[in-house]
């Protein structure tokens, strides 16, 4: 069941989607957004790849195993929660950058901890829907 | 006698007062040399008696941790330190009585001792809790210095109760004592160690521990006297039916722990001075016989009394450590037992004249049946003829004859020079625990008076009734009788009960049915939720405070309502799933309306991968059984339940409206989200910043969560791998 419509779409809405994720990952902090819903951006616009072309194809964009997201984001989560540490502050104490960084915006320790949920989040639904759904077929 | 005290102290929970404070008193003193004199003979012991064993390394190791959570037990000055090592006393036991653990009954009696005494932790637990509520200190030295206060206390009593509960189980009083016997199932050394010098003398450690504290009233005296008494006689009257030597041991250990718990109930000072002694003089001629015990069985292959005779000829050094172990427990002059039993009639005929009559004869009669229990154990097995099938047996290694011998040959060292024990340790430890400096020097001869006499007497009828006494299978099957009215068999009654219980409740509750499971969680929340609205009070409506209602709503529930109908009615899988995204959408669409952007975006995100997950699985699920469709009790059942559901929480809804919002936690954040966490999403901030830790600990669950499906669905098991 291949759709040309479909295939076309998603090789359009694949980056678009993915752009909008890191928007709304960046964003969070100060409007809707996070680290959770961008990573299930991410995972959607995967998904709908994966729809269109298969979900071997989707792995072979992909380059690596959704599964090595996993342990990256908790990395990155655990570092930026201990980072304060190294300043003599307690864990989790927010650290920022005075400047705010253009494009990006204000950059600090809370940031990090969401790109780390970000990753894990996209990282756990494509380990989930991708392995059952290459089972299963 | 001044007596020095040593303290240490450790920080360990210094925010809760919980601390590594270890104390060295008199008390503390004599229970140490105990379990590490004790339990020094015991390892040389067992390394011949379990010589070769496969486990000789688990055995040590459940050996010295049980031996620290015991000394941890006698030196702590902080209680809630106290209960740690008290119920690490009871795992360690557990390991050492369910060492032969390919054997049912041994795990079985292992059980029984971890269930009887662990519910007796429980209830220490309780109590010290109590008592520390009372006097605001978890310090043992503090709740001395509280003491009258503690006992005026309205909580006196319950304190009381729930801490000899704990002393009762723990040392085997009468209804708790069934666990004793059965502990014998472990190797003799544990056995001997057990219950001669240390985990049952726990009990008797808390109850003497314990008497400047709450001891000195008529519930104290009156309650201990009672059941101690009851555990002696009973105890000692039992140890004479036994044919099994371990069993004859088992009961006069009990009967023992009955006198240590009525003399401290008597709380005299000279019944201090006696039950301070009779601890020293027991565990010595109970170790040494325990021991022999062990040889006996190591070297013949039985413990049965009825079988065993004329031992002396082939095992001779044993026979000497038997004899004088024996007459030690018997009360010999000379013997360190004498002066035990001395102070013993000395403490009851002192005692209030009312009742210094029965507590003596109570005592004798006690005294009488082990005497002739010491003997049984420690002389019928070696005296008569030497059966034909014993003629082979050889004198074992020397490690395991030289402990039972040199713990006898102390016996008699103590009985004769008694001043070296009297004046370094008994004062001391009656000083601890009496609260005040005492005056006294044990005396091998204290003259001829009544005492002398009761314990010639003692000694006359014991040895009579052993000649009279055989073991004997019969009286045995006597006993058997009564058995259904025994406290063990209660016990095993209970727990049986138990575990039927268990089955039922796994059965029914556990059934393994998401429907089933469902089907409860809701009618218990409905269950909480109607309760807490009628205790609730009125509900009424204010319409002024109600928007209106939209085009943009109305038209919008009116989808919801209408996806909920078609997810019910169809009998098609696609249908259901596609119908329940709908209502999740829709209920998206109520959170856009009511601004919860944050909320409305996360639930549209899940909603679509729910959908595709199940597009994903769609084809490889069993047939779609719609139950709701084919059963009309089964829908009016489940219609009944989800309307009351839905009509309880519109109720609270409404509810809602009326109670006054409290807005301090909304506030805060409002407040601080810019400050504290330079955020302006509050809802952003507080998921990576104040509630940081929750979800870090969420995405570890997430990821699990994705192990667990990643690893199940790639497992792939070898045919011989699959049952």
């Amino acid at each position: 069941m291949r759709s040309t419509i479909l295939q076309t779409a998603s090789n359009y809405l694949l980056p678009i989607l993915l752009l909008f994720s890191i928007f709304l990952l960046l964003r969070g902090h100060y409007y809707p957004g996070g680290g959770f819903v961008g990573g299930l951006v991410a995972s959607i616009a995967f998904v709908l790849h994966s729809l269109a072309y298969g979900t071997d194809s989707t792995m072979k964009i992909l380059r690596y195993k959704p599964l090595s997201l996993i342990p990256a984001g908790l990395i990155i989560a655990t570092l930026s929660m201990f980072a304060p540490v190294l300043f003599g502050l307690p864990v989790m104490t927010g650290l920022w950058i005075e400047q705010p960084i253009p494009v990006i915006g204000m950059i600090g320790s809370a940031l990090f901890f969401d790109l780390g949920v970000y990753l894990v989040v996209i990282g756990v639904v494509l380990t989930i829907l991708f392995t059952i759904s290459l089972e299963t077929n | 006698m001044e007596s020095k005290v040593w303290f240490e102290s450790y920080k360990w929970v210094p925010s809760l007062d919980i601390n590594f404070d270890f104390r060295l008193d008199g008390l503390s003193l004599l229970f140490s040399l105990l379990i590490t004199g004790i339990g020094s003979f015991i390892f040389i012991y067992a390394s011949s008696y379990l010589k070769g064993h496969q486990y000789l390394d688990r055995f040590y190791g459940y050996l010295c941790l049980f031996m620290s959570a015991m000394l941890g037990v006698v030196l702590s000055d902080n209680i809630l330190l106290l209960f740690v090592f008290w119920e690490l006393t009871s795992i360690s036991s557990f390991f050492l009585i369910g060492f032969n653990n390919d054997s049912n009954e041994s795990r079985k009696s292992a059980l029984t001792a971890l269930g009887v005494t662990g519910l007796g932790g429980f209830f220490l637990l309780a109590g010290l809790i109590l008592l520390s509520q009372i006097a605001g200190t978890y310090s043992i030295q503090q709740l001395i210095l509280q003491a009258d206060q503690i006992r005026g206390h309205n909580l006196y009593p319950l304190v009381l109760g729930l801490i000899f509960i704990a002393a009762f189980t723990k040392s085997a009083q009468f209804p708790f004592h069934f666990w004793l016997p059965g502990a014998m199932k472990a190797p003799t050394p544990v056995s001997a160690y057990l219950h001669s010098a240390t985990m049952v003398k726990a009990g008797i450690f808390l109850l003497a521990r314990f008497t400047p504290i709450l001891g000195g009233t008529p519930e104290w005296s009156y309650t201990l006297m009672i059941v101690g008494g009851i555990t002696m006689l009973y105890a000692a009257i039992h140890s004479l039916f036994r044919t099994d030597l371990k069993g004859v041991l088992a009961y006069s250990t009990i009967s023992a722990l009955g006198i240590l718990t009525f003399l401290i109930g008597l709380g005299t000072e000279a019944a201090l001075i006696a039950a301070a002694t009779f601890i020293i003089v027991h565990a010595l001629y109970k170790a040494a016989l325990f021991l022999i015990t062990g040889i006996i069985d190591h070297e013949t292959g039985t413990r049965d009394l009825t079988k065993l005779s004329g031992l002396r000829s082939v095992l001779f050094p044993v026979f000497i450590a038997g004899l004088l172990a024996a007459l030690s427990s018997a009360g010999l002059p000379l013997s360190f037992g004498f002066i035990g039993k001395d102070l013993i009639y000395e403490a009851t005929l002192h005692a209030d004249q009312k009742i210094a009559i029965f507590l003596t004869i109570a005592a004798v009669l006690t005294n009488v049946c082990l005497v002739a229990a010491g003997f049984l154990a420690g002389i019928k097995p070696f005296t008569g003829k030497l059966p034909h099938r014993f003629e082979k047996i050889h004198l074992p290694y020397k490690s395991m004859w030289i402990p039972p011998l040199a713990l006898a040959i102390l016996g008699f060292v103590f009985g004769c020079f008694p001043g070296i024990i009297g004046d370094y340790i008994i004062s001391p430890t009656v000083h601890a625990v009496a609260g005040t400096a005492v005056d006294f020097h044990l005396k091998i001869w204290h003259g001829f008076n009544t005492v002398l006499i009761l314990s010639l007497v003692t000694l006359a009828a014991g040895t009579g009734l052993y000649y009279v006494n055989t073991p004997d299978h019969k009286k045995m099957v006597f006993v058997r009788r009564f058995n259904w009215i025994s406290p063990h068999n209660i016990f095993n009654k209970l727990s049986d009960g138990f575990v039927s219980f268990s089955t039922w409740y796994s059965a029914t509750m556990h059934n393994g049915f998401l429907r089933s499971y469902l089907l409860k969680i809701i009618i218990f929340a409905e269950a909480l939720l109607l309760y807490e609205l009628i205790i609730g009070g009125p509900i009424y409506i204010d319409y002024s405070k109600l928007s209106e209602i939209s085009v943009y709503e109305a038209v919008n529930v009116f989808i919801l309502m209408a996806a909920v109908v078609l997810t019910l009615r169809t009998s098609s899988r696609l249908t259901a799933v596609v119908g329940t995204s709908v209502i999740g959408y829709a209920i998206c669409l109520m959170f856009v309306f009511y601004s919860a952007p944050d909320l409305a975006i996360t639930q549209f995100t899940i909603d679509t991968l729910t959908v595709v997950l199940f597009v994903f699985v769609l084809f490889n699920l069993p047939p779609f059984l719609n139950f709701s469709t084919n059963n009309s009790r089964t829908i009016t059942r489940d219609a009944f339940v989800a309307i009351t559901f839905g009509a309880i929480l519109s109720v609270i809804a409404i509810k809602v409206l009326q109670v006054p919002t409290v807005i301090e936690t909304s506030e805060f954040y409002g407040k601080y989200a810019y400050t504290l966490a330079k955020g302006k999403n509050v809802v952003n901030v507080i998921l990576v910043d104040f509630r940081g830790f929750d979800t870090m600990f969420e995405i570890v669950v997430l990821s699990i969560a994705a192990l667990g499906v990643y690893s199940l669905l790639k497992l792939r098991l070898k045919s011989s791998e699959r049952e």
